[in-house]
């Protein structure tokens, strides 16, 4: 039964090893890669993680399901929102709660605002790390308006903790939707500028094109999801293939592109941002009337079995696994977080490639490592 | 393949299979000895074709550990859910997948770093976020926390 492996690592005792992190400011984070030289070519990659492990599946077997969404939020920070929409929906599947329409309309729009986010600010390091610093400033400017919403409805900025099982912690500002409509107009007019200052940059195109050229099945193979498994071709996105919340009402396009290079995940990304302005456009204005929450117990208990569910994160795939006993703590939760499985492929495609495209490749896989190590 | 096609395909290729019941998904509990088989059968055969695994977990029951694997097809769009038990707490052991699924080499790695269940076969299986000196294995419902991390 033995199998051959393909692509394992191969660890001479004479290599060249050098370590990239954990405090370097390309891997976003405390990631540590092991990197094997051969002058400026990496040889192969080895990343170690766990820098900022806590131990948060640990700590949710302690806790309620209403404390679990204060966890959640802080492993994939920059789409926190999302995160904690998975778990709400596990804990109201399992308990088959209907909540309000005005929830799900709701959920959807902060959601799409929270990807717009995300992006804006991987756009803005992305430009860094490849050494134009311009796009940061661009790309944080436009970011503070969605985080000014943000702020004025739910009362902070980046982790809201405004989703619980049952429907939101508070309703929205008087002023939400038009906040939305000028973000909207505003942003409308300046997304054309990313195009000009960095997509059709030459200097740009030939250091992203081309590089770090990741095959469809690799992509399925290694669970790459998120726009990285999209730039690849396939076809991954849970808002199309599994729709929640309000997403069956909405009409908008999964974004596909097949060459699989750094480029075409930057492309995905632009083009995502267009879509969940869609999609915010088709939301905003027919929020229905209602109450904000579901009628909950004070005390949830789910029923004793087992529960997935599935959302799209700003990065990718995101799943809640809640192994339930019938207690008021689950017995085990599980979250198979998108970063975790995206972030492996990166010895695959970014080996023989030199050190500087190194960090082209692992700043267009969007890495946040507290999505990893949880 | 619709559910039931799915039971009858997965029962004539392996025996002592039971169903379990499970609102979401068709559930396989089977015996361990036949996971690999089971596996590479499911991923290689073009009318079951589950070519992504999307997500893999360790559980402990109290008494047993369970490595269940969530598998949908991208091609035809089914999904299943594989669970393997077993009763031996001092050596749990379950061969690996990682030759069917690349994306099992870091997951198992993470189940081997907190449930301390190993691999058969695997490339690679050191810890992935503990420190190689650590002793013990924490998501274990027997884990002693003696330096109160996760106790408040």
């Amino acid at each position: 039964m033995e199998e051959v492996f393909q692509d394992v690592i191969i660890k001479n005792s004479d290599d060249y090893i050098i370590n990239m992190g954990p405090q370097h400011p390309s891997t976003h984070g405390v990631l540590r890669f092991e990197l094997c030289l051969k002058g400026e070519i990496v040889k192969y990659i080895i990343p170690h993680c766990g820098y900022i492990h806590r131990g948060i599946e640990k700590m949710c077997e302690k806790d309620t399901y209403q404390q679990i969404i204060h966890l959640t939020d802080r492993f994939d920070y920059l789409s926190a929102h999302i995160n904690n929409e998975a778990v709400s929906i596990a804990v109201e599947n399992a308990l088959e709660v209907e909540v309000p329409e005005r929830v799900k309309y709701i959920r959807t729009i902060i959601a799409e605002l929270n990807r717009i986010a995300s992006h804006q600010l991987w756009w803005c390091a992305f430009g860094m790390d490849l050494g134009a610093l311009t796009t940061f400033f661009y790309g944080l400017r436009d970011r503070e308006r969605i985080l000014d919403i943000f702020e004025e409805s739910f009362g902070s900025r980046l982790i809201h903790s405004v989703n619980c099982p049952g429907g939101l912690m508070y309703d929205i500002h008087p002023n939400f939707q038009q906040k939305i409509k000028d973000f909207i107009k505003y942003f409308r007019k300046v997304l054309p500028e990313y195009d000009q200052l960095l997509t059709d940059n030459v200097i740009f195109q030939v250091r992203s094109k081309g590089m770090g050229v990741m095959s469809k099945a690799d992509a399925i193979s290694y669970g790459v999801t998120g726009p990285c498994g999209r730039g690849s071709g396939f076809s991954c996105d849970v808002r199309k293939n599994h729709p929640y919340s309000a997403y069956s009402k909405v009409d908008f396009k999964e974004i596909l592109f097949t060459e699989g290079d750094t480029f075409a995940r930057y492309k995905v990304r632009i083009e995502e941002m267009w879509e969940s302005m869609k999609i915010l456009e088709q939301l905003v204005d027919n929020i229905p009337e209602g109450n904000y929450t579901a009628k909950m117990k004070p005390i949830i208990k789910l029923p004793v079995g087992e529960f997935f569910q599935r959302v799209e994160t700003a990065r990718g795939e995101l799943g809640v696994f809640i192994v339930s006993d019938g207690n008021k703590t689950p017995l085990r939760v599980k979250f198979r977080t998108p970063n975790f499985s995206n972030l492996f492929i990166i010895n695959k495609i970014a080996s023989g490639n030199k050190i500087a495209d190194l960090v082209a490749i692992s700043g267009s896989l969007d890495l946040v490592i507290p999505d990893i190590d949880r | 393949m619709t559910n039931d096609e799915l039971k009858f395909v997965v029962s004539e290729w392996v025996a002592g299979v039971e169903f379990p019941e499970n609102k979401q998904y068709l559930e396989v509990l089977f015996p361990a000895e036949s996971l690999h088989k089971l596996a590479k059968l499911l991923k290689e055969t073009s009318e079951t074709d589950f070519d992504y695994l999307f997500c893999l977990s360790g559980v402990d029951y109290g008494k047993q550990f369970a490595v269940v694997y969530h598998l949908e097809s991208t091609t035809l769009k089914h999904e299943l859910v594989l669970k393997v038990k077993t009763d031996d707490r001092t050596n749990p052991n379950f061969d690996t997948v990682c030759g069917i699924w690349r994306t099992a080499e870091w997951f198992e790695r993470e189940v081997f770093d907190l449930y301390g269940i190993k691999f058969n076969n695997h490339p690679d299986l050191r810890r992935l976020f503990l420190p190689e000196d650590w002793v013990g294995y924490p998501l274990r419902k027997d884990f002693k926390d003696e330096l109160n991390i996760i106790e408040r």
